[in-house]
């Protein structure tokens, strides 16, 4: 069941950047457009998705466990760093840069454009370039 | 298909197919703490496919498989249009630009989802923090591509 848990999470979240849109990285960087050819539909995106999580999250916390797991693995870092800040920024303009963020990228791979793959070779290049500069392998150096 | 350099195309506001979009997004990441109990963050969980093998990692795998058949079941169902993508940019851009999001979401912790959604939801400040700057800067990088640079 944690197999199958796994799979259709990943489906829903997939079904979700695509029927919403944001598998296209020029509706995303026409959303950052502000003073532009502004898109807002981003901003109904993460509401949803953010009014969603909050209130699923306050059910399911509620557990002992989760139903196929052993515990909660919820992040533990605390208070704002250089990393963090240094991090977003440098994130934030190759967002605004491609109009791609890791999942919706991820996700684009499957129509098949040259752009989505060299996209995420590059972020796949940039990712293990980061863990190897600055974290060792230490997975509970994340929020995410 | 197109890349286009420097001026923008605009796209249809679509609140509606958003909204619906949010809320399978928002359930994808309940369904993963209550069955699993993990973060459905794309940055820990494809970058940490992308290091050495971990017993667990079973479930991140199978969670990225879901998601490309997700996005193609969508499309097959007809709720994408994939003729309608356009890409920012040129190879360059888009190759500077994967780096920077590489770099960036591994070292800040994590992106649009883990931060963005799953963070924000736990009121936790450092994603509360992570997504205002990083939102801010995708902001002014555009207004600079499209209205400095590219004014």
């Amino acid at each position: 069941m944690d197999k199958l848990t796994a799979l259709l999470s990943g489906l829903l979240f997939g079904a979700g950047v695509t029927l919403s849109g944001m598998v296209n990285p020029m509706k995303v960087q026409n959303f950052m457009d502000i003073f532009g050819r502004w898109d807002p539909t981003l901003l109904f995106v993460m509401a949803a998705a953010l009014a969603i999580t909050y209130a699923g999250y306050q059910v399911v916390l509620k557990a002992p466990r989760p139903r196929f797991a052993l515990a909660f693995i919820i992040p533990s870092l605390q208070g704002i760093d250089e990393r963090l800040i240094g991090g977003a920024v440098v994130f934030g303009l190759g967002w605004g840069l491609t109009g791609f963020c890791p999942g919706p990228a991820i996700a684009s791979l499957v129509f098949g454009y040259w752009p989505s793959v060299i996209f995420v070779i590059a972020m796949a290049v940039g990712m293990m370039l980061a863990r190897h500069l600055f974290l060792g392998t230490d997975e509970t150096q994340s929020d995410g | 298909m197109d890349q286009i350099d420097g001026h923008s195309l605009a796209t249809a506001f679509t609140p509606l197919a958003g909204l619906t979009g949010g809320i399978l997004i928002g359930l994808s990441a309940v369904l993963l703490m209550g069955g699993l109990g993990r973060v459905a963050g794309i940055t820990g969980i494809f970058g940490t496919l992308l290091g050495r093998w971990k017993p667990d990692n079973a479930w991140r795998a199978l969670f990225i498989l879901g998601l490309l058949a997700g996005t193609i079941l969508t499309s097959l169902l007809g709720g994408f249009d994939s003729d309608s993508m356009k890409f920012p940019g040129n190879p360059l851009t888009t190759v500077v630009g994967g780096v920077l999001v590489g770099l960036g979401t591994v070292l800040g912790g994590g992106c649009t989802s883990g931060h963005g959604i799953c963070g924000i939801a736990r009121l936790s400040v450092r994603s509360i923090v992570s997504t205002a700057v990083f939102m801010f800067f995708a902001v002014a990088t555009v207004y600079m591509l499209r209205h400095v640079i590219g004014a």
